[in-house]
């Protein structure tokens, strides 16, 4: 079947979503995505959206804009940066008077709340007073994401806003530098959906399934990061991936960095507050990459807590906080404690240990959202990407907590403006050849599969591979040998064999789908952190331990050469005001 | 220990009805429903197909019958479980299966959109400021914002069952999260769409959804504010 839309976005979690409200009536739009709009991955964020709105106390932009640059460890684009936290408070305050409900302040405005990595001076008069924490991450208890996601579908549906869901996305096609449209598998059917579209959005969010322990959804396993690779384009900046330090043990379920902005402290086994160690001005509050090094580095000191499968975890202890802090502030996230491994954080510690969570990397754009063909800035007309899988780059080499939120709603709402003026002259591109042929041929190629490799077996052992060797701490001899074992799973994966040949819901048929799409995230995260000679953000080398600016401070584009081999160009890191220093807190 | 699964099959490319399928393997007490079906999945039976994302009860995909209750299939461990007999898993009921564990939801969200499930208001307001609320108002809201779509309330309603047009407590839950919203001006219109025979008044306080919600909603509590509110409204 063929459709002809203006706009196709795939992706309804906050960055499509938003993009969606922003497209004028009299465009044709649909919004296309492998599961039900409110049950994308966004729902999932728990502690905070920030902006500097000043609600609870004395805030500025720029000290919103600095924290987000050092908390990137200068390799975010400042320009962009500038743009996204300057945007924040109308931002916030537009998804207020969309209906999102939030928690309140004495006066009624939205109440703000501390996270990791966001500060100002203590003393504003003095530039050389150091950085204390502040109130800016707007929150609804903790459930941020899940009102956000609903609010944002809700102006959808009031908008009329056409959805295909449980959609899987095959292809891109893209032809003379052109994006002309894109084909999905109905799951309910099977059935071959061709979009043809003037402008296309990506907005398909991360691919934390790349990895064993990951606070992501099933569903986050790359696919349109992946498709954009395979089409000869560039993934930017692969290297840094977040780790949260807080996932429950051995689940990685998210603990919100709310937990230690409301006052959560993080123990070792010594019931010693460790971070004190690592981070003295911000302590528990510092950003995401030195609280999970901090953690691993303690549990390697021996100072971890031996768990009953033999495993080590960190304590975070909310007991201090008292019931009603809990039960008010942190419910979801202390409900997760209880219900998964039964324990009570009003009385007892919570046992966290790190969990994969973000893509800092991923489809490089400018901040309007369009999407870049190379290193140099020649664009991919009629192409454009926001959210996760976007790179643009405000995140550098680690996001600060409550930064991702801000980020959907920013960008996707420049994206859908920019697609919007695209629009007024754009047309519809015919296609050379059939542009469901690629889709045919994938999905008959799987079915046919009867070898005897597990799609379940393959993708465990990728996962815990890329735990231990391209994790938190990393090694050219542990890249090395992952390169080789990513280059066995793919073989692997030649002679995988499918057991479900239906038509109707083929699940077995999606997974090893999603199963290729990781193979070949892990294999690009994986080439770019063996080839990052030193540690910056969320990318520790143990062999390179420092930030070598003179020689690193730019930008990674990996691309697949004709002969599918990977191949790494650079581009400039984009400064306006921020110096790079030394990322102390 | 050992545990068995008898869940519910039907593929419609083969069956004309859906048949119980056993399946036995070693689980253990921590390990979700959820968990369960994975290893059926990926180690028994790839085409067991069923619906899940997030794992950890917040996306609202795996609603299912497990031992005859609605719950989340990622939110109920085997120890909360009776494992002695077979864990008997079925989709929820009232709605068309399409395969396996996977139903038709379109009646359902179709419901959900029939209240307006999103803010309406009129007035002017400025882009550099929000609406004032106070944090007693917006917590009002809470506990209904945080429904998840899932559908375990709805498919539990005896009301349900017997009459397919009830519009059902996951969509009323909506329409308060909206007429109780101090920034909303259409609690009238939402309240006259659901003051119809199938509307509000075909809850008859049976207490199901409550036991079924898997976010621990007091649902019939929220549908008593807004019968308070039809019958004390002006006419």
């Amino acid at each position: 079947m063929i459709h002809k839309f203006d706009v196709v976005i795939v992706g309804a979690g906050g960055a499509g979503l938003r993009a969606a409200v922003e497209i004028p009536k009299g465009s044709s739009c649909a919004v296309i995505s492998k599961v039900f709009p409110t049950r994308s991955h966004t729902g999932t964020a728990q502690g905070g959206v920030c902006a500097a709105l000043s609600n609870e106390e004395e805030d500025s932009w720029l000290d919103h804009a600095f924290d987000t640059v050092k908390g990137s460890d200068y390799l975010g684009d400042q320009d962009a940066i500038e743009i996204m936290c300057q945007d924040a408070p109308r931002a916030i305050i537009e998804l207020e008077h969309m209906g999102m409900p939030f928690s309140r302040t004495k006066e009624g405005k939205i109440a703000q709340r501390k996270f990791g990595g966001h500060t100002k001076l203590e003393n504003p008069k003095d530039p050389n007073s150091k950085r204390i924490p502040v109130n800016r991450a707007c929150y609804s208890a903790d459930r941020t994401g899940h009102v956000m996601l609903q609010t944002l579908y809700e102006n959808c549906i009031k908008n009329n806003v056409k959805f295909y869901s449980e959609y899987f996305l095959t292809d891109l096609i893209i032809e003379d530098g052109i994006c002309k449209g894109l084909t999905a598998i109905d799951m309910a059917t099977s059935e071959i959906h061709t979009f043809q579209a003037k402008a296309i959005m990506f907005a398909t969010g991360g691919y934390g399934r790349a990895f064993r322990i990951t606070s992501n959804a099933h569903v986050g396993t790359g696919d349109g990061c992946s498709l954009v690779y395979n089409a000869g384009l560039p993934l930017e900046d692969m290297e840094f991936y977040q780790f949260h330090p807080t996932g429950l043990w051995r689940l990685g379920i998210l603990v919100s960095e709310a937990a230690r902005g409301e006052g959560g402290i993080l123990r070792n086994n010594n019931n010693e507050p460790f971070m004190e160690v690592y981070a003295p001005t911000v302590k528990d509050l510092a950003p995401r990459d030195m609280v999970s090094r901090a953690i691993i580095s303690e549990i390697r000191a021996g100072r971890g807590i031996l768990g009953s499968d033999g495993t080590y975890y960190i304590n975070l202890d909310l007991t201090h906080l008292g019931k009603k802090v809990i039960d008010e502030k942190i419910p979801e996230i202390t409900g997760f404690a209880r219900t998964y491994l039964g324990v009570e954080p009003t009385k007892e510690s919570v046992p966290i240990q790190p969990t994969a969570h973000y893509a800092m990397g991923g489809i490089p754009t400018n901040y309007d959202t369009e999407v870049f063909a190379d290193s140099n800035g020649t664009k991919v007309q009629g192409f454009y990407a926001a959210g996760e899988c976007a790179c643009v780059s405000v995140h550098g080499a680690n996001r600060l907590g409550t930064n991702s939120l801000l980020d959907i709603v920013v960008f996707g709402r420049r994206g859908g403006k920019k697609i919007s003026q695209f629009l007024e002259t754009a047309e519809y591109h015919d296609f050379k050849t059939d542009p469901a042929e690629k889709t045919r041929a994938l999905m008959s190629g799987l079915l046919a599969k009867n070898g005897n490799e597990k799609i379940s077996e393959i993708r465990k052992d990728l996962q815990q591979s890329m735990m231990d060797k391209c994790g938190i701490f990393r090694n050219e001899k542990d890249l090395a040998e992952n390169k080789e074992l990513i280059k066995q799973y793919k073989e692997r994966y030649q002679n995988i064999g499918l057991q479900d040949k239906s038509k109707v819901f083929n699940t077995d048929l999606i997974e090893a789908i999603e199963l290729g799409n990781l193979l070949n995230i892990a294999g690009s995260i994986n080439e770019c952190a063996l080839n990052r000679q030193e540690s910056r953000g969320a990318h520790t080398r143990e062999d390179f331990p420092k930030r070598d600016d003179s020689n690193w401070m730019k930008h990674s584009f990996i691309t697949k050469n004709d002969s599918g081999d990977p191949k790494i160009s650079y581009k400039t890191v984009i400064k306006t005001r921020f110096e790079p220093m030394e990322r102390k807190y | 220990m050992q545990v068995t699964f008898r869940i519910l099959r039907f593929n419609p490319e083969v069956d004309k009805e859906p048949h119980f399928e056993d399946y036995r393997f070693e689980g253990h007490e921590n390990m979700t429903v959820l968990d369960c079906l994975h290893k059926i999945k990926w180690e028994h039976d790839g085409s067991l197909a069923f619906r899940r994302s997030c794992a950890h009860g917040v996306c609202g995909s795996d609603g299912l019958r497990i031992n005859g209750r609605n719950h989340l299939a990622c939110s109920t461990l085997l120890k909360d479980i009776n494992t002695k007999k077979p864990v008997v898993i079925e989709p929820l009921p009232a709605m068309p299966i399409i395969k396996d564990l996977i139903l038709d939801m379109t009646d359902f969200y179709e419901k959900y959109k029939a209240v307006k499930p999103y803010l309406i208001n009129n007035t002017p307001v400025t882009e550099d400021s929000e609406r004032l609320q106070s944090n007693a108002d917006a917590e009002k809201l809470f506990e209904s914002a945080k429904c998840i779509l899932c559908a375990c309330c709805t498919t539990s309603c005896p009301s349900t069952w017997t009459n397919n047009n009830y519009i059902g407590p996951a969509a009323l839950l909506k329409a308060y999260r909206f007429v109780f919203d101090t920034r909303d001006e259409a609690a009238d219109e939402r309240l006259d769409i659901i003051d119809t025979p199938d509307g509000i008044w075909r809850c008859h306080t049976v207490f199901n959804c409550i036991e079924a919600c898997p976010k621990e909603i007091n649902i019939t509590w929220h549908i008593s504010q807004l019968k308070k509110e039809l019958s004390t409204r002006e006419l």
